[in-house]
């Protein structure tokens, strides 16, 4: 058992984190939340020069072949810096779906592009009924020639209005269960009868509605096989789920971080506030908070990475991190006072993901029913 | 409006304080945790004499014709104390249903046995399926010539094995709905064919399973109408419910008292504890909970009171108290600190009274489910 | 024990409820969200005053109503649920109109009640400082005396409606080598003075409701003052003497209960109503019993000061209590409504118009505001149960 991490991984974090101090420094994470695209070009392009968009491809296609637990230690660093725009659509919810289900030539057209720095990607997979089962997935995909007509409203799609490629998940078939019937097709982001809307959201994250009004995709864009994109997208969601967590546990250390250095400096009744009691309690609660989580995540993110059956894992990380986020940067919060309700004031950078990340991939309810289910019950 | 209690019911509180102060101090209140029959006859005597189990019965059958209301505050004071014994299952789940659904005849025979102390009343209702729905009601009633023969096992019933009479309720119906077919009986404890065998339970009350195996009742013994019972059951669900909640407030009042006094004691680091800011917090919390647990109880018990229809009000104070009771008397501990784990300390005796009262008449998710449905969901 | 309101309150109730029916309308609602001016409304005010309600509980000498207590317990609990704009009146009515009832002079009671309950002066109060919040007596900004005025120069900050109001009552330290509570006083400033700049603060939500004010070299004449030079911070201590129940906070969380079972009746997942869900039935359950508990604590602290008593710790604890259900309630809401709880106003997939992620942010804010939580705590132990002083 080793439950450190390597020499190379604590490498790529303190360099990540030292190039995103510089590089993504909060008035720039602040100026995206407002911004319409939501990303600067300058930065993506310097983070593929890192080669961070290809650090968990293989080296055949263009990438680094490092591990998802690496990959994991980046997105941890990213969440710190509440690094905005499209890495985490583009490589974790895209990167990986081709990279399980594409063809040989797909793999070999897409991947090196993406790690290049080249193509920004965007996954379709919630609809308003805003869930993550089969049976949410109603956009109907309809063959007509060598193509296929897709139709339908997708919802929540990060970074759909700048992706070059969506790749949209589609009923084709209502087969006897709801798993059944589903495929996954890429689609050209530019593609005729996509009209994409921003969503207003909370964290000021690019989410968007997309609507396919009889688009357009050749049958070779197909991603993996007819009808059986269930299975795809199940493991997807595992992966994403970690990956997420990975992020969640980056902005819960950076907020505790933030509220234990206020608590040092901040002087009312004669002395530093975190030379009270409650506050040193409040503090004692967030430390446990963001220990447990990182635990618990990088269990998680160790299993994904070995190809382990890692289900209950990153359902017991995500139904834990949900609510431990929250809880940490509700506690920052009342450590900050009214400074940290200010927008200027980063406190609420971390709260507003915190809050964002809650229901994404599902909910610490969902999670727990999943969990409940591995238990036999 | 008036939120204050009368100036009767003031004096009552007070000398009941005071009588149960000098006549069952905690010493007792032990030695009847171990004993078999679980109360003393001779304070039960003086109890009969200061005219406590005659309390709401009208004057024409020997009582003092007060209200629930008066009751409730009397009970306050009995779980405040913490008093064993057979004074709840027999005036609340005795007196008061013959009090609404007796025959004259029956209220004639019974009620002034019950004021002078001569009698012990229990009712059974919950079964091995411990939930206090009609549904959980199984034990059979059958009509035979001028009797009806009871059949099955009754489990949670508290004081059986000392009580006079046992109000036993059975299914006479199978029919279109559980509530549908519920009789309830006055039985005599003594009858042949009832088997009794008490539980060792938490709180040590002395609950009992009642086996029926054959048990002949008299038709005259029936309590209320012939398949109708269950709105009775209802009804005195509801005044056991804010009576229990009544009891619960005293407790936890008393655990709060005890936990503020010890603070202010124990010393530590050259001061109270109750200086530092941590036992402080808990002391506030626990202040909110008992106070907004009185105030609701309160507004509850007075629409039980007034005959009002409070079914939610019920079911919200119940599932408040529940967890404030059992918060209050587990940070009660926690600031005690190891003494108050030891079996001789009395915040034990209060914190396993908690536990035992979360269940009775339904936990909180019983009653969070009443509130929902009233609330239309 | 006697839960009912007598008749004529509750005829008031139903006439204060028919009003607020007719006037805070969604639409009106809407409108004061476009100008960013959420809970100020110089219109609805000046009509509470024309009803004679803005100051109801006041005494009839001072331009009041005379009403009891239960009576504004009745009237905040109906502005509470309709969750009516309260801002352009609350400092007035609440805190700087009592303080000058009880302190100030008779000159200072004929220039500046009137305007306060013809809802016509709006308030804002001068208190925080950057080094001053929980920790409020150790307040920097200084006023010295020249002949017949003092010159005030500090910063203030966190101060609600500074961009909007026309007066400010502040404190202001008189004597720094006094013992730090007793060298404070209190004044009287006029928004429009020289010297005084405004700048805003944009909170979390995007909203500019507070502001830092600076002052330099302020000039306010000696009459400005209230009560004696350096008597400041008790004279501050009278403005707990309004109705304190809090009661607008369970209220407002019942209307927003409601909001939500009525969203989770008619929301289907997947075909099922999200009011079938078991976990979602539990959590709104919960959250009526809150509510209820709330009400009746709220009702406690009216209780006792109708009867003429200092709700010394209830009054507290209403506050905390109600702070913490609001990000508890509105928290659920957002947990329930999933992935559309992130949703803010003005988008058309946005439940309830977005307000249920707003209202948490602002939630936040609440649990802060008049006296943090934690302060909060400590007063409830200390004053209430008689713990020793840390």
């Amino acid at each position: 058992m080793d439950l450190g991490f390597t020499e190379e991984q604590e490498m790529l974090r303190t360099t990540a984190r030292d190039f995103l101090e510089k590089e993504c420094p909060k008035s720039l994470v602040k100026e995206m939340a407002e911004d319409e695209k939501g990303y600067t070009p300058e930065l993506w392009r310097k983070m593929a020069e890192l080669g961070w968009m290809g650090l968990a491809f293989p080296e055949e296609y263009g990438g680094m072949g490092m591990s998802f637990i690496d990959l994991a230690v980046l997105l941890e660093e990213m969440g710190r810096a509440c690094l905005p725009g499209p890495f985490f659509s583009t490589v974790v919810l895209c990167g990986f779906t081709i990279l399980e289900a594409g063809n040989e030539e797909q793999k070999r057209e897409f991947l090196p592009k993406i790690a290049n720095g080249d193509l920004i990607l965007a996954l379709a997979l919630t609809e308003p009924s805003a869930r993550y089962d089969p049976a949410s997935i109603q956009i109907k995909a309809v063959p007509k020639g060598d193509d296929y007509l897709i139709s339908g409203t997708k919802l929540f799609v990060e970074n759909a209005h700048i992706a070059d490629y969506i790749i949209c998940v589609t009923r084709t078939k209502n087969g006897a269960s709801p798993e059944e019937g589903i495929t996954i097709f890429l689609v050209d982001g530019g593609s005729a009868g996509i009209s994409t809307t921003l969503l207003k959201t909370i964290a000021g994250d690019k989410q968007c509605e997309v609507i396919f009004d009889n688009v357009r995709v050749p049958k070779k864009n197909m991603l993996g096989e007819l009808n059986k994109g269930w299975g795809v997208v199940e493991k997807l969601l595992e992966k994403a789920t970690a990956a997420l967590c990975a992020q969640m546990v980056g902005g819960a250390q950076a907020a505790l971080d933030m509220s234990i250095a206020y608590a040092k400096e901040r002087v009312q009744f004669g002395r530093p506030i975190g030379s009270f009691q409650a506050i040193q309690h409040y503090c004692a609660n967030m430390v446990t908070d963001v220990d447990g989580s990182k635990y618990v995540t990088y269990e998680a993110a160790w299993k994904v990475s070995n190809g382990l059956p890692a289900t209950m894992e990153v359902s017991m990380a995500k139904a834990w991190v949900s609510e431990a986020y929250r809880r940490v940067t509700l506690l920052g919060h009342q450590i900050h006072g009214s400074i940290g309700f200010c927008m200027d004031h980063d406190m609420p950078l971390y709260f507003k993901r915190a809050k964002a990340a809650e229901p994404t991939f599902g909910d610490a309810d969902w999670h727990r029913e999943v969990v409940a289910k591995q238990l036999g019950l | 409006m008036n939120l204050d209690f009368t100036e009767e019911q003031e004096m009552l509180r007070t000398s009941a304080r005071d009588f149960l102060t000098t006549e069952c101090p905690k010493t007792l209140v032990r030695e009847l945790e171990e004993s078999e029959k679980g109360y003393s006859p001779e304070l039960w005597k003086k109890m009969a004499e200061l005219g406590w189990m005659g309390l709401v019965i009208p004057d024409k059958y020997d009582g003092m014709g007060m209200q629930f209301m008066d009751l409730a505050v009397l009970l306050e004071e009995m779980g405040r104390n913490i008093l064993p014994g057979p004074f709840f299952s027999t005036v609340v789940l005795g007196a008061l249903p013959i009090l609404s659904a007796g025959s004259e005849e029956q209220k004639k025979e019974i009620l002034p046995k019950i004021a002078g102390g001569k009698a012990i009343l229990t009712m059974a209702l919950t079964e091995p399926s411990a939930t206090y729905e009609a549904s959980g009601v199984h034990t059979k009633a059958v009509a035979r010539g001028n009797s009806f023969i009871l059949n099955g096992t009754k489990l949670f019933v508290e004081n059986a094995h000392i009580a006079d009479y046992i109000i036993c309720v059975t299914r006479t119906k199978d029919g279109a709905s559980p509530e549908e077919g519920i009789t309830l009986f006055l039985v005599d404890a003594k009858s042949p064919g009832i088997k009794c065998a008490v539980i060792p339970t938490i709180a040590l009350d002395k609950q009992c399973e009642v086996v029926f195996e054959n048990v002949s009742v008299p038709k005259k013994n029936m309590l209320g109408e012939l398949d109708k019972g269950w709105p009775l059951v209802a009804r005195t669900l509801e005044q056991a419910t804010m009576a229990k909640c009544a009891e619960m407030i005293g407790g936890a009042q008393a655990a709060l008292d005890m936990t503020v006094a010890y603070a202010k004691e124990r010393v530590q680091y050259g001061r109270p504890i109750g200086a530092f800011q941590a036992i402080q917090f808990y002391l506030s919390d626990m202040w909110m909970k008992v106070t907004m647990s009185k105030n609701i109880t309160y507004e509850a018990v007075w629409m039980v009171s007034e005959g009002l229809p409070c079914t939610e009000k019920v079911a919200i104070a119940k599932g408040w108290v529940n967890d404030a009771y059992k918060f209050v008397t587990e940070r009660g501990v926690q600031v005690h600190g190891a003494i108050g784990t030891t079996r001789d300390h009395d915040m034990g005796l209060y914190y396993r009274r908690a536990w035992a009262a979360d269940q009775t008449f339904g936990n909180t998710d019983f009653q969070r489910e009443v509130v929902a449905r009233q609330m239309g969901l | 024990m006697d839960f009912r309101f007598a008749e004529e309150e509750e005829r008031f109730r139903e006439e204060v409820r028919a009003f607020l029916k007719k006037e805070v309308t969604e639409e009106f609602l809407m409108g004061l969200e476009d100008r960013g001016e959420l809970d100020f409304s110089r219109e609805f005010t000046k009509k509470l005053a024309e009803k004679g309600w803005l100051a109801m509980a006041w005494p009839k000498e001072y331009g009041g109503g005379g009403a009891t207590m239960m009576e504004q317990l009745i009237f905040n609990e109906e502005i509470g649920y309709f969750q009516a704009p309260t801002g352009a009146h609350r400092q007035g009515i609440n805190l700087i109109g009592p303080t000058i009832i009880a302190h100030g002079t008779e000159e200072q009671k004929r220039r500046h009640l009137r305007g306060i309950t013809a809802g016509e002066v709006v308030w804002c109060q001068g208190f925080s400082e950057p080094n001053a919040g929980s920790d409020l007596a150790s307040l920097q900004c200084r006023a010295v005396e020249e002949g017949d005025d003092y010159l005030i120069t500090g910063q203030k900050v966190w101060t609600t409606n500074a961009h909007r109001a026309d007066w400010c009552h502040l404190l202001a330290r008189t004597d720094p080598e006094a013992p730090k509570h007793r060298g404070i006083s209190y004044f009287l400033v006029d928004m429009k003075s020289p010297g005084i700049t405004v700048r805003p603060l944009i909170n979390m939500v995007a909203a500019h409701d507070f502001n830092e004010v600076f002052l330099d070299n302020v000039r306010v004449p000696k009459e400005n003052m209230v009560g004696d030079k350096n008597q400041g911070w008790y004279v501050s201590q009278v403005t707990l003497a309004g109705e304190r129940s809090q009661i607008g906070l369970p209220s407002s969380c019942k209307r927003t209960l409601e909001g939500l079972v009525e969203y989770v009746k008619e929301t289907k997942r997947n075909g099922e109503p999200l009011a079938h869900n078991p976990i979602v039935r539990r959590k709104l359950a919960e959250m009526a019993v809150e509510i209820e508990v709330n009400r009746m604590i709220a009702y406690r602290v009216a209780w006792m000061q109708h009867k003429g008593l200092i709700p010394m710790v209830a009054a507290p604890a209403s506050k905390l209590f109600g702070s913490e259900l609001l990000q508890r309630l509105t928290g659920i809401g957002m947990e329930i409504m999933g992935l559309y709880g992130q949703l803010e106003l003005g988008s058309k997939w946005a439940p309830l118009r977005g307000a249920m992620a707003r209202m948490h942010m602002y939630s936040l804010g609440i649990a802060i505001a008049m006296g943090t939580n934690e302060i909060m705590r400590n007063i409830l132990a200390i004053r209430g149960l008689g713990l020793p002083r840390a």
